[in-house]
């Protein structure tokens, strides 16, 4: 494989400013008044992907984090910003183009038991992928050879027990190792898994998490591993970014943003995570909460910072100015979007 | 230790009949204290959720309860066994002694009826002779207590938040003031910070109305967090049941420690962890002896052979607790 030779830290995919609304329907009144609603799901999100490099991408759902992946993978045609691989802009819609993007980038889906077709074999499966990607190699045997490495990949031993089985004879883990063995049969550069562990038993989860992590290392792969859960970013992911109605509001280390959040929503999040060590049914989050504990609505987002009105830290500024990303300055690269870093303000 | 609500003893669930039966739950025997939250954790499959359904005897057909007893201790009568019951007395026992909120309850809602329908619904089921004025009162009364607005009592499920609905359904399994209320992953496909909002009342409500909870769930670190006592489910059968801190501290079975390894930690230090090989069990071809020796890192001579017997450990401090494994045999085994 010549990819496994880039050196571990070469950007591979960049996403600048991506933005993404998705119209709504309108009623009479407004087509007669010409407004357009649309649902704000993704507004001007920066993140890089790179080389050997977890990047975890957290956030409830209905944050848009699904929506960021699908972008990444050119799924969706996006409504502003930038999708850059290797710096160059690329926009594909299908075809020809798409196939060469998708050679590149992968995704892993959230559901290994919808996203396997159910009247085929695991060999059917890998070898599309194979076939499609031009790396079924130019003989049957050859062809075989690449179907055993790519579950010994995902340790489906032996081999030749799983390929000719249905995808309703395997365990949940047993399908997301299949599904990320078709990720890597096109060899890609970049996985994009999207909740790929939400959907498995808890005690195979982390299996199938370091299994990823080792696949990382062995084929020097990017990953943008999107999740809800923050405890598992600071397990798996190097980098960590929080995204909250569509918007980036802190990013850094995994250590610094689940050891030392600085954003208030990052805090809750992080408060509300179940944690054993805590007293019995402490409700200690519904402090930090001043809503109702649910996100706002995307067709008409709060004006300013989007988690103003949820916020306990919130200051008149807040609900009028965007805030823009700041250095925390407590360990390197740790930003969060939120006016109570601004240094201008505090002096 | 306050008295039992409610007794399972030995319950054994099938589903289907004959040789092809699968015996989704083996003799199972649990009890619940008054006031007390017991959690039942397991992965999919283990039974767990067969066992909630079966000891309120709503198990869908094909699914036979072929053993046990499940004994309830009303208030003030003397106890009763809920499975001999009558389907007349089966009916007024139901939601009025033990209410159940379903798995996925934000779905459970009836679409095309507005929430102050479905919840005074049960009332004028098991109490026909109250008038709608006070029905409509008390339903207001139940939606304040779980933090919605009365004015929403017009409203249709729709018109509501996944996590509003989540409260309507714990407000309808606690209108008529059951004495046991079971949650069957009550809160799974709700947020973090919705999910310890949701839970923080629910703990909040027991202490005031004073009802016991089975809490289902496969999240053991939320049931270490929010229960007072914990039972393990593995293939089917309790493996270990102990106090939440004693599970968490010092947890006996190889697959609870399993589990509890499969959580990564928010705090302190970052450990490499591995989860548990293998998969869990397909109930048709479960395995001989104890179920979980295929998977266990331990397994020994007796394990692939004889099924460990549920009791108290001889070893270990054993105040409160038991444990199916041989690492750790029950006195009586001995």
């Amino acid at each position: 494989m010549t990819s496994t030779k880039a050196p571990s830290g070469e950007v591979v995919l960049e996403a600048v400013g991506l933005t993404k609304h998705f119209p709504v329907r309108r009623r009479l009144r407004q087509i007669l008044r010409k407004e357009h609603d649309a649902v704000h799901a993704v507004d001007d999100v920066h993140l890089t992907l790179r080389r050997g490099r977890v990047v975890a991408l957290v956030g409830e759902s209905g944050s848009g984090k699904s929506t960021v992946a699908r972008l990444l993978a050119q799924l969706y045609p996006r409504t502003g910003g930038d999708i850059r691989l290797h710096g160059a802009s690329t926009r594909v819609k299908g075809g020809r183009p798409f196939r060469e993007y998708a050679a590149r980038v992968q995704m892993i889906f959230q559901d290994p038991f919808a996203s396997l077709n159910p009247v085929h074999t695991i060999r059917y499966h890998l070898t599309r992928a194979l076939k499609i990607h031009g790396n079924a190699g130019s003989t049957a045997d050859e062809l075989e050879a690449a179907l055993h490495d790519l579950l010994t990949r995902v340790s489906l031993t032996p081999p030749e027990r799983y390929l000719d089985k249905f995808p309703h004879e395997l365990s949940g883990g047993q399908r997301q190792r299949v599904a990320i063995a078709r990720a890597l049969g096109a060899r890609p550069e970049a996985l994009l898994a999207d909740e790929p562990v939400s959907m498995l038993d808890v005690s195979i989860r982390l299996g199938v998490l370091n299994l990823l992590r080792d696949l990382k290392e062995r084929l020097n792969l990017a990953i943008l591993y999107i999740t809800h859960d923050i405890a598992s970013a600071r397990y798996f992911a190097d980098e960590t970014l929080v995204m909250y109605a569509g918007r980036m509001v802190e990013g850094g280390d995994s250590e610094t943003v689940t050891q030392a959040p600085a954003h208030p929503y990052t805090r809750l999040l992080i408060d509300s995570a179940p944690d054993p060590d805590r007293l019995t049914g402490d409700a200690g989050a519904l402090e930090e909460d001043r809503g109702n504990g649910e996100p706002p609505s995307l067709i008409k987002p709060p004006s300013g910072c989007r988690f103003h009105p949820r916020c306990p830290a919130a200051m008149p500024r807040c609900s009028t100015d965007r805030p823009v990303p700041l250095e925390i300055g407590d360990a390197p690269g740790h930003w969060a979007a939120c006016w109570l870093y601004d240094k201008a303000e505090a002096a | 230790m306050s008295e039992p609500v409610l007794e399972i003893r030995n319950l054994d669930v099938d589903y289907g009949l004959g040789d092809r039966a699968v015996h989704a739950v083996r003799d199972v025997s649990l009890t619940l204290h008054r006031g007390e939250v017991l959690g039942l954790a397991g992965e999919s499959g283990s039974g767990k959720s067969t066992l909630a359904y079966g000891l309120t005897r709503l198990l869908p057909p094909p699914g036979v309860i072929t053993g046990g007893q499940v004994i309830y201790h009303p208030e003030k009568d003397s106890p009763y066994d809920v499975l001999a019951l009558s389907d007349r007395k089966l009916r007024e026992f139901r939601w009025a002694e033990t209410a159940i909120v379903f798995q996925g309850a934000m779905n459970s809602l009836n679409p095309v009826h507005k929430i102050s329908t479905q919840l005074t619904d049960v009332l004028r089921a098991h109490d026909p002779a109250m008038s709608e004025h006070s029905r409509n009162a008390r339903a207001r009364e139940m939606l304040k207590l779980v933090g919605i607005s009365p004015d929403r009592m017009d409203a249709y499920p729709h018109q509501l938040s996944g996590g509003m609905r989540q409260r309507v359904m714990i407000g309808m399994a606690l209108i008529l003031q059951p004495q046991v209320v079971i949650m069957d992953e009550p809160t799974t496909a709700l947020d973090v910070v919705m999910q310890r909002q949701i839970l923080g009342q629910l703990i909040e409500l027991r202490e005031r109305l004073g009802f016991s909870v089975i809490f289902i769930t496969h999240d053991l670190s939320l049931l270490v967090e929010f229960s007072n006592r914990i039972a393990i489910m593995y293939g089917g059968r309790i493996v270990e049941e102990a106090p939440a801190s004693t599970i968490y501290r010092n947890a006996l079975h190889p697959y609870s420690e399993g589990l509890l390894g499969s959580f990564p930690a928010l705090r302190g230090p970052k450990r490499e962890l591995a989860g548990i090989p293998g998969s869990p069990p397909d109930l048709a071809g479960m395995p001989s002896g104890c179920s979980f020796h295929p998977r266990c890192p331990k397994a020994f001579d007796p394990c692939p052979t004889t099924v460990p017997v549920l009791g108290p450990p001889a070893d270990a401090n054993a105040a409160g607790r038991t444990v199916a494994c041989w690492l750790h045999p029950a006195l009586e085994n001995r």
